[in-house]
């Protein structure tokens, strides 16, 4: 991307969201990318007059990560879908559709997450 | 008072597609709405890993009918980026005047609709015959009434020789005299004052926190419109947006109706500067990389986000759809309504579900 892109952690992810949004970026959305079988990116995307600002944010997948939607309201909505398709937990949510947005509450895959067929026998 | 919870959708008279609101109400007041969706939900995106780059460009255009045409610029820039082409002057500029169509027919959509949310069917009928008109340009200028599939990574697929663009601007010539006679109805009548002056508010700054797009960011005051960035033709083109800043129903209703004589200007000042040339260039190789698409469409902003390994499918496309941004904004003006204001206030973002779930 051409644009500024700022490696952050889980740890630090809501103080510099918070930072963005007293600097007066609006939230334009999140992304979530699979990296691998185990990982994924997540990149929040920010626009100020025009301008972009991306921060990447690489995570386990079973990583709970703390929500921005306390900062950003708007949030709630994009982080719900994250749980939803790449199956992303988000904690403390100020709307938490628990894997509902899209889906029904029997659905526990997550479809946006490659599929990976392993080789191996079946014991017992 | 005992607190009630009243459902709203996914089937209802006044919503075209299929979106539930889940409303507490003391009353006849709203105190709260929750949004749910789920009934049209299709996972395009992930239609990348066994469409490749190329015919994705058909897959997105899918996303909406409305914007179909406005999808697939979006996707095709983000693409010729990523490649390093540019689409060929006169690419740009008929790029600029189907999207502007495009938007005319979906701005004329909704005000029909929204004339229709608060019972007038006359007026429903009226912007609706007026649409059919955009409508016929298109199918005269593309082969297709909606989706017209006019872009291909590079430029686009069609042209406009002196002839169809005489047509086009005259059937722009009586489009913008019957919404002109329209617009008085629609501005001066009390019925429609009354079901919209002072509903569903939402103010300048509540606006940019929400992150809202569009006619409903700007007719809360706020002066982004996306078309500023200058893609395709829109910076050789004069325009400014559309700002109203009261940020109720009636304030959104006025953008709308205002960006309708905007984009009849956008495509006259078009016509006038076509430049002779090719209508697409070549594009070898895959791409690779990651870049970020922003256009315009009816609704507001559009933001694609593509990744690719230099494969000829791509790794990964993300698509958020301007009401996917605007749909918290119902959560702050809905509550404090009449049950009796929930279509018009709904009706006012210009909701698109098949975008939102695409």
């Amino acid at each position: 991307m051409r644009e500024q892109v700022i490696a952050v952690s889980a740890d630090s992810i809501v103080g510099e969201v918070a930072k963005a949004k007293a600097e007066g970026y609006r939230l334009v959305t999140l992304t979530c990318v699979e990296l691998d079988a185990a990982s994924v990116d997540i990149l929040y995307h920010f626009d100020r007059d025009f301008e972009l600002k991306h921060l990447r944010l690489t995570v386990a997948k079973d990583a709970l990560l703390p929500s921005i939607s306390p900062v950003y309201f708007a949030a709630f909505l994009v982080e719900n879908e994250i749980q939803d398709l790449f199956g992303v937990r988000f904690q403390g949510l100020v709307i938490d559709y628990g894997r509902t947005l899209y889906f029904d509450e029997e659905v526990r895959e997550a479809p946006f997450c490659r599929f990976v067929v392993t080789n191996g026998s079946k014991e017992g | 008072m005992a607190q009630t919870i009243i459902p709203f959708g996914p089937q209802h008279p006044v919503l075209p597609e299929p979106v539930h609101l889940q409303l507490k109400m003391e009353d006849e007041v709203i105190t709260e709405a929750i949004p749910a969706f789920g009934y049209v939900h299709r996972g395009l995106e992930k239609l990348v890993e066994i469409r490749d780059f190329h015919q994705m460009v058909t897959v997105v255009e899918r996303i909406c009918g409305i914007c179909s045409m406005i999808h697939a610029m979006c996707y095709c820039q983000g693409i010729e980026e990523m490649m390093g082409v540019d689409a060929p002057p006169r690419a740009r500029v008929l790029r600029v005047i189907w999207s502007e169509l495009h938007r005319i027919q979906s701005h004329l959509l909704w005000l029909g609709l929204f004339a229709d949310s608060f019972g007038f069917e006359s007026l429903f009928m009226e912007f609706w015959k007026i649409r059919e008109k955009i409508l016929d340009i298109n199918e005269a200028t593309t082969g297709n009434r909606i989706i017209v599939s006019v872009n291909v990574i590079g430029g686009v697929r069609r042209d406009l020789d002196a002839t169809q663009r005489n047509a086009i601007l005259a059937a722009l010539q009586e489009v913008e005299q019957s919404v002109r006679r329209l617009s008085d109805t629609l501005l001066t009548d009390y019925t429609v004052s009354k079901r919209t002056v002072g509903k569903g508010v939402v103010t300048a700054r509540q606006a940019r926190e929400l992150g809202l797009v569009g006619p409903t960011l700007r007719a809360s005051g706020v002066a982004q419109d996306t078309r500023m960035l200058g893609y395709a033709a829109f910076n050789e083109l004069e325009f400014e947006p559309v700002v109203e800043t009261d940020g109720d129903c009636y304030a959104r209703c006025k953008v709308r109706l205002r960006e309708i004589f905007q984009s009849i200007d956008l495509i006259r000042q078009a016509v006038s500067r076509i430049p002779e040339g090719e209508l697409a260039v070549k594009v070898r190789g895959k791409p690779e990389g990651e870049v970020i698409a922003r256009v315009e469409q009816p609704r507001g902003e559009v933001f694609y986000y593509l990744k690719a390994n230099g494969t000829k499918n791509l790794e990964r496309l993300r698509v958020r759809t301007p009401t996917f941004a605007n749909i918290p904004a119902l959560l702050v003006m809905l509550p404090g309504m009449w049950l009796s204001d929930v279509p018009v206030v709904v009706l006012s973002i210009d909701p698109c579900i098949s975008c939102t779930e695409r």
